[in-house]
């Protein structure tokens, strides 16, 4: 019978399409984004923060950077940068998701947690030219955002958004770049939800003395780690670039291994506890306190 | 016996000519980006870069050759499995105009950034809107057709049909829901985890109603008639059909594993995805039960090597598949290049094998005349074959490789590699697959030719003729 009448047929077919659309893409709309899912800590995006997000979605970001720490370990550990792993509540204000399916390059949900500094200088660095930062990045160069920001629309998609903004909001916006706003939207991911800083200083804690005493022992190491991880900000001769000069230090050596582990919030210094192990940073710690400039 | 039938052809040879353009277009630029992904001074700012070329590689790819030839292709199948010409040539006119002018239009908005970033729903609301107008145009076409029948009996390939055309429309609908702000920019209608969650039902469902039950249809309705053997089991077909359509749309979480969706849908996802791949091997057995005691035709027929290895790579891809929404592969394997290695052995093995095969079978059909040159079509297939496994397997490698090193751990439990180590690790495969475009490329190339020229060839024949 089925066979022979395509009416009834094509609407057997949409019922039976519309079985596990209604269980697992319609109800959860019940559960999703409610009460307990809130965290009371996020807010909505200012209207730069949004203009930065829809640059981001212009340029197509999200085909290389995902936006969810998964639920693992080496996710947490990677990409987490102290704020855990995604929670449902972080993405509230999210039109549409930015999530992703492929990392091209790292995942960006708490990339404000790892480079905290006001101006932005890594990211503006970065996104001019990814190279000049990260040597073997494949990245383009996003330079051409160095354009005044059109803020025609900014206080309409606020209200389309039905986010909360103030006169000094959108004031904020004059004289603005593109990258300006890119760079308020990077700094403010993740930087919302609650961090239990005891967790996070948890880890520097268990160092205690410096094991290595000669440089020569540990130089060779400890300039291929700094080349791939601190050069981009110190520069390739230590004599400092984004970050200040890194020949001799009159920090003690446990001072030290506490900043490259944690990092400073405060000036954009990254942690890298996370990382790089505790005998790679005691050996970057001995490269800063004996090397000088032409080693 | 009656008169035949006189069958309405020209829209199916306008789609036919349209998508194997944009379809080129896709390989072209899929090359561009697997370049730039290798060296990425190649990015052109602002137009010509990485994340907004790539939505234009997918939505040439999905959009463009293949709903192109899918509807060229249902257009065909319809008015002969119904023996009845086309409901209505004016409107296939239509259909034709409009969609040219969806895809033209999608590349040309998505160079310039503007997109709504969903993935395979990028268009921003007013293409979006067209692009709905196209489907709706074509489906009623090909329903009224089946409607006003001559042919009583509907046969699988209609089934497949006939869901291709609901499902679609259900899921483009609900996915492009939004708020427009202006022309070009709107925001979707769902916030955060409810947006991925819809975004996955979509982009995985997309897979079911656009690359799986279309190219099901096709090759359904011309193995037999390339081999002359009937079906295996229309029984098989039957429930392979009705547990495939069920089944499919609980799956999509299974792209959205270890993130804050909630658990049991994912589970449930899990578990399905798993469960899928009975029906999907129903297939697969119904077509190669179909060539019992004529193997031999894998040689002597050209035609059989495109879609026996298209059902094959079909049947692979319905294993693979469901090997990855299993919570502890996916945890390995997300996010790194196996997926693309994955979607292209389905989108260059399995679709496109089959309508290569459908096609050079239709145009030599429509124009009345026999394939140019078999030897072409031959070089064709293995150009197209090796370039898509070498496409394939160096991205499965790279994938291992990074999944590997991402996941490595010190003693203390810090991660072993930055991140840019294992890209580094992973750039020599990104030039082999550069490599492996070009030769897909150039057996595209080749196809085109031979279609080409079997076309002059029937028209110099219609004029002998006359």
């Amino acid at each position: 019978m089925l066979e022979k009448n395509p009416v009834i047929f094509i609407i057997l077919a949409f019922v039976v399409i519309m079985i596990g659309t209604t269980v697992t893409m319609i109800a959860p709309f019940k559960w999703i984004n409610g009460p307990n899912d809130r965290i009371a800590e996020v807010k909505p995006y200012t209207p730069l923060q949004q203009e930065g997000r829809d640059i981001y979605m212009r340029e197509g970001c999200n085909n290389c950077h995902s936006q969810t720490v998964r639920t693992l370990a080496a996710d947490v550990e990677r990409y987490g940068y102290g704020g855990g792993y995604s929670k449902s509540g972080e993405f509230v204000y999210d039109r549409p998701h930015l999530w992703g399916s492929r990392r091209t390059g790292p995942d960006l949900a708490h990339i404000g947690l790892k480079y905290p500094d006001q101006k932005g200088m890594w990211h503006r660095k970065h996104m001019e030219n990814p190279q000049s930062v990260v040597p073997a990045s494949n990245m383009p160069a996003y330079a051409f955002l160095n354009e005044p920001l059109d803020t025609t629309y900014s206080e309409r998609k606020m209200k389309l958004l039905k986010f909360p903004y103030s006169q000094a909001d959108l004031d904020e916006l004059k004289g603005k770049t593109e990258m300006d706003a890119i760079i308020a939207y990077m700094r403010k991911l993740g930087t919302d939800i609650p961090i239990k800083k005891a967790e996070a200083g948890q880890q520097a804690s268990v160092s205690k003395n410096n094991p290595f005493s000669d440089l020569k022992a540990v130089k060779a190491d400890a300039l291929s780690i700094y080349a791939k991880d601190c050069a981009s900000c110190h520069g390739d001769k230590r004599e400092g670039t984004l970050g200040p000069a890194l020949t001799g230090s009159s920090k003690t050596d446990a001072e030290l291994f506490a900043i490259i582990s944690k990092g400073i919030e405060a000036n954009g210094m990254p942690s890298f506890g996370g990382s790089l192990d505790e005998q790679k940073i005691w050996k970057l710690v001995t490269l800063i306190k004996l090397g000088k400039q032409n080693d | 016996m009656n008169a035949p039938t006189r069958y309405y052809d020209e829209s199916v040879k306008g789609f036919i000519t349209w998508s194997i353009i944009w379809g080129t277009v896709a390989v072209l630029i899929g090359i561009l980006i697997s370049l730039q992904l290798a060296w990425p001074q190649l990015n052109v700012a602002p137009y010509l870069t990485y994340g907004r070329l790539r939505p234009i590689h997918t939505n040439a790819a999905i959009f463009g050759w293949g709903i192109g030839s899918f509807i060229a292709l249902f257009f065909y199948i319809t008015q002969r499995l119904t023996k009845s010409p086309l409901w209505s040539p004016g409107l296939a006119r239509v259909t034709l105009w409009l969609f040219n002018f969806a895809i033209a239009s999608a590349a040309v908005t998505l160079a310039l950034g503007i997109n709504r970033t969903k993935e395979y729903a990028e268009l921003e609301w007013p293409l979006a809107l067209v692009v709905a107008v196209v489907w709706v145009l074509f489906s009623t076409n090909v329903f009224m057709t089946i409607l006003k029948r001559k042919e009583e009996q509907m046969y699988i390939s209609l089934w497949y049909i006939m869901a291709t055309l609901v499902g679609v429309t259900v899921l483009y609908v609900v996915n492009n829901l939004g708020v427009p702000l202006h022309l070009f920019k709107s925001y979707s209608a769902f916030a955060g985890t409810n947006d991925a969650n819809v975004q996955w039902w979509y982009g995985h469902n997309a897979v079911a109603m656009v690359l799986t039950t279309p190219p099901l249809a096709i090759f359904y309705y011309f193995l037999p008639k390339v081999t002359g053997n009937p079906i295996f089991s229309h029984r098989m077909g039957i429930i392979a059909f009705w547990s495939l359509i069920f089944m499919y749309l609980w799956t999509g979480a299974h792209h959205l594993l270890w993130t804050p969706v909630p658990d049991w849908i994912q589970t449930v996802a899990m578990a399905f995805s798993i469960m899928l791949i009975a029906p999907s091997w129903g297939a697969v057995f119904n077509g190669y039960l179909t060539m019992n005691g004529k193997w031999e035709q894998m040689k002597s027929n050209y035609l059989v090597k495109f879609l026996i290895c298209g059902i094959t790579f079909y049947g692979l891809q319905t294993i693979q598949g469901p090997m990855q929404a299993i919570r502890t592969f996916s945890a390995f394997i997300h996010y790194t290049d196996w997926v693309p290695g994955h979607v292209h052995m389905g989108a260059l093995g399995w679709v496109s094998m089959v309508l290569f095969a459908a096609i050079y079978y239709a145009v030599a059909k429509m124009n009345d005349t026999e394939i140019y040159s078999v030897k072409l079509a031959d070089t064709h297939f293995w150009l197209v074959l090796v370039g898509q496994l070498i496409y394939s397997i160096t991205m499965w490698t790279a994938g291992v490789q990074q999944a590997s090193m991402l996941l490595a751990t010190n003693p203390d439990g810090s991660l072993h590699y930055s991140f840019m180590e294992t890209m580094i690790a992973i750039f020599p495969y990104y030039k082999m697959r550069a490599a492996s475009g070009f030769i897909y490329l150039a057996g595209l190339l080749v196809f085109i030719y031979n279609v080409y020229k079997t076309y002059q060839k029937g028209s110099s024949a219609e004029s002998v003729r006359a």
